[in-house]
């Protein structure tokens, strides 16, 4: 290395606009304001925005449907994984729950979808949460493994049992009353759930819940239950899950064995790579990107998992960082090379 | 204080360890160790390198299960409990090793302590039940032990301060919790000449506001200034206990620190 080089170094330093709004609002100026809501406004319109765009492409609202699925269960695992520090490999548990709790009070007692949607939410989460919190003491890959485990577990006993419609599953449920509702509801969840989350982790719970994963023992030793708060994440993060399996059941009119699948443990992951894990935001971001892709590559077949390895091998060498955490260094920050 | 201290008022001990025993595969770490604590004692622990005393500090707070023995506080039965229930009793302990967030403010670190179940009931520090907002609690608690909220000390981010206030937000993390006892591993470990100046009249300070303290030390200097009490170990069994005067006196004390005279001749 040149000797000129080594006598410089990258400084990082915060713009000022952003010092003067972070923290106290001191929000003097249309400027300033603009700076703090654009990036949240261009997020909430742009969503709110993009089934009216694709109104001439009826395939891809439906593909929209499907980002904000994957939205919220990346939202639960980032969450889990950079909050609390439980990596889960649950989402196709947190599908499948959902979709078949939604379907079973659909099919068997009748129930609308705007009754069937919320009691799945809630009883598919509590159910998620009791079926893996023996598992809770675990940590990192170990708790990554089992918890993948139940998604692969779960189609078996169906099948085996020839329960819930057996291979078949559950046909014939009440879909939304129009492709609008659903798409605004799936937007409207996926929006209130990644401000909420983003919310509460700068509150005093999510400093708790941070402390359970950076440094278990001094919670312990400060009088707190860390399996409660463990508990309390999985919850949360199954919670979203069944959301979208609930919605998904009444998208599709359906509910199967493919709902436990794969896809929903693993998608959620790259996207939290690709989006920037620990923003929450950038889990949203990451599956507005690979769902897609993951749709567009449908032509290739089954070599579209190895073009989506190729994809997230790309982003965890050459912005491992993420998406959403470069683009924010960016806005926040500018750089200026200093002599040493 | 002296508030929940009914029952060891009455000649119980406040703590009170009894054959505590914990081998790790081969190694037995604490062979049937006793010790009582009364309150308002500041009892210290001390023995060479690999002796036991943060195995003891871990069977006592419910950090490791214990093969054998008995822990009561305040004259209940608390083997095996969980760490966080032993806390709520009033019975914390600091860490060796600190790990705060380096990333935030150093009160934003007493958030954890101040969101449980104890504080919440005890009112934080001495708030007298009425909680304000946990970081204004935070702040005041950093304030006592301290941090000089005038030079914005409170507010620093806690990777750009010292080791010696890393220390005492370890200290403040159990203060938080209003606790009846605290088992400090290690305190003066690393601290500077100053910092150790500054260190001392804080546990004497505590000791005044009615705090028992357990002292694991290295830094004997200043721990018998401190301790009217001393407890050594070796090899995790208990070799000596008194006034710092008394142990010192014990041939087993000094051979443990300093090798026995055959050893010595042998060389």
């Amino acid at each position: 290395m040149s000797a000129g080089k080594q006598d410089r170094r990258k400084e990082r330093v915060d713009r000022g606009i952003k010092v003067r709004t972070d923290g106290v609002y001191a929000v003097s100026s249309w400027l300033e304001i603009t700076y703090l809501i654009l990036p949240r406004l261009a997020l909430i319109v742009g969503l709110l925005v993009a089934p009216l765009v694709l109104t001439a492409f009826p395939y891809w609202q439906r593909v929209l449907s499907h980002i904000c699925v994957y939205a919220l269960l990346a939202i639960g695992f980032d969450f889990l994984a950079n909050f609390v520090g439980l990596v889960s490999l649950g989402g196709g548990l947190y599908i499948g729950v959902g979709a078949y709790i939604a379907a079973l009070l659909n099919a068997h007692f009748g129930l609308p979808p705007y009754v069937t949607v919320p009691v799945a939410t809630v009883a598919g989460g509590i159910l998620c949460t009791v079926i893996l919190f023996p598992c809770l003491p675990l940590r990192g890959v170990y708790f990554a493994i089992v918890s993948l485990m139940f998604p692969l577990l779960a189609p078996r006993i169906i099948e085996a049992l020839d329960v819930f419609g057996g291979t078949d599953g559950i046909v014939g449920l009440d879909g939304f009353s129009s492709g609008w509702v659903e798409q605004y509801l799936m937007i409207v969840c996926v929006l209130v759930a990644v401000f909420a989350l983003r919310r509460m982790v700068t509150e005093d719970v999510g400093l708790v819940f941070r402390g359970v994963k950076d440094n278990d023992q001094a919670v312990k030793a400060s009088g707190i239950d860390i399996t409660t708060y463990k508990a309390f994440g999985v919850f949360i993060a199954a919670t979203l899950g069944c959301l979208g399996g609930a919605c998904m059941a009444h998208i599709y009119m359906w509910a199967g064995i493919s709902q436990f699948g794969l896809d929903y443990s693993i998608i959620p992951i790259a996207a939290t790579v690709v989006g920037g894990g620990g923003t929450l935001i950038g889990a949203v971001i990451g599956c507005v990107i690979l769902v897609p892709i993951s749709e567009l590559l449908r032509d290739f077949g089954t070599l579209r998992i190895a073009v989506y390895a190729l994809i997230l091998t790309g982003f965890i060498v050459y912005k491992s960082e993420g998406i959403m955490t470069y683009v924010t260094r960016k806005y926040e920050q500018f750089e200026r090379w200093v002599e040493i | 204080m002296g508030n929940e201290h009914g029952a060891a008022m009455s000649g119980e001990p406040l703590l009170r360890v009894e054959g505590v025993s914990k081998s790790f595969g081969g190694v037995l770490a604490l062979s049937a160790v006793d010790l009582e604590v009364n309150a308002g004692d500041i009892v210290g622990i001390i023995g060479p390198n690999g002796s036991g005393k943060t195995t003891l500090v871990n069977a006592i707070t419910g950090f490791i299960r214990l093969d054998h023995g008995k822990v009561s506080f305040k004259g209940r039965d608390i083997t095996n409990w969980k760490p966080h229930k032993i806390a709520d009793m009033g019975l914390t302990r600091t860490f060796q090793v600190m790990r705060p967030y380096y990333s935030l403010p150093a009160f934003k670190n007493l958030i954890v302590p101040l969101f449980s179940r104890r504080a919440r009931r005890t009112g934080g520090w001495r708030g007298g039940g009425k909680m304000g907002s946990r970081d204004t609690v935070a702040v005041d608690i950093l304030e006592e032990i301290g941090f000089e909220r005038d030079s914005y000390v409170p507010y620093k981010v806690a990777s750009s301060l010292p080791t010696g206030y890393l220390k005492r937000l370890e200290l403040a993390r159990c203060l938080a919790l209003r606790p009846e006892v605290v088992i400090c591993d290690e305190v003066f470990s690393g601290l500077s000449m100053s910092e150790m100046a500054s260190m001392v009249p804080l546990i004497e300070k505590l000791q005044m506001e009615g705090i028992t303290l357990i002292m694991v030390e290295h830094r004997l200097r200043e721990l018998f200034r401190l301790a009217n009490r001393v407890v050594v170990l070796n090899f995790g069994c208990k070799i000596a206990e008194g006034t710092a005067e008394e142990v010192m006196a014990y041939k087993e004390v000094k051979e443990a620190y300093f090798g026995s005279e055959e050893v010595l001749t042998y060389v």
